[in-house]
């Protein structure tokens, strides 16, 4: 693995993602980016409609309508309106979870 | 939407059969958990970032009985959507 000298604990993107799929799969490259990029606009979409999205074993993603509210700027403190919304909540599996905190002995640095 | 459909969803706009494309959607969640796990975050342009949250170690109780127990640290996985992704939701 290579070493990022910014971030020492290194940033996944998508084409990390792509060579993952290209790896296991033994796609062409030019599918593996196919399907990734499908597979992410596909659960956009979904979310778009206003349907949820639950992926077993990994984590759900699920929409929320948040009503009207009235707050205050917290550097201002200046009153302000804030309006009803739909905001985009992220519960993580069992599953996730178990695998997030299984290599927390392991890990040295934190 | 469940995993079942999203993948029949995909494997309808590509070339692949439904079996592979499982594949697909397995491998990619199963590195963002992988990564994660590794302490690393992960970054998708246009869809949002993984990351991972640190809780301490605290004294809760058990709601029914009122016993005092230890909550131990733990490492929760995040979810922060991307500016594309808040506003579509939110039209």
């Amino acid at each position: 693995m290579v070493l990022n000298t910014s971030e020492s604990q290194g940033t996944v993107v998508k084409a990390d993602l792509v060579d993952r799929v290209y790896e296991r799969v033994g796609f062409t490259r030019q599918e593996a980016v196919e399907a990734v990029e499908i597979l992410f606009k596909e659960i956009k979409s979904v979310l778009a409609k206003g349907e949820d999205v639950r992926i077993t074993g990994f984590a759900g993603f699920h929409l929320k309508d948040k009503n009207a509210r009235n707050a205050r700027n917290p550097r201002t403190g200046e009153p302000i309106r804030i309006r009803s919304r739909r905001v985009l909540t992220f519960k993580p599996s069992q599953q996730l979870l178990d695998s997030t905190n299984r290599s927390m002995n392991e890990s040295q640095n934190s | 939407m469940t995993k079942a459909e999203l993948v029949e969803k995909v494997s309808s706009q590509i070339n692949l059969t439904k079996k592979q494309t499982e594949v697909v959607v397995n491998t990619v969640f199963q590195s963002i958990t992988e990564s994660l796990s590794e302490g690393k975050k992960v970054e998708l342009r246009g869809f949002g970032s993984f990351r991972i949250r640190e809780r301490n170690a605290r004294l809760g109780r058990n709601p029914k009985s009122g016993a005092q127990v230890d909550v131990p640290a733990k490492k929760v996985p995040f979810f922060k959507a991307g500016k594309e992704l808040r506003e579509l939701v939110d039209k």
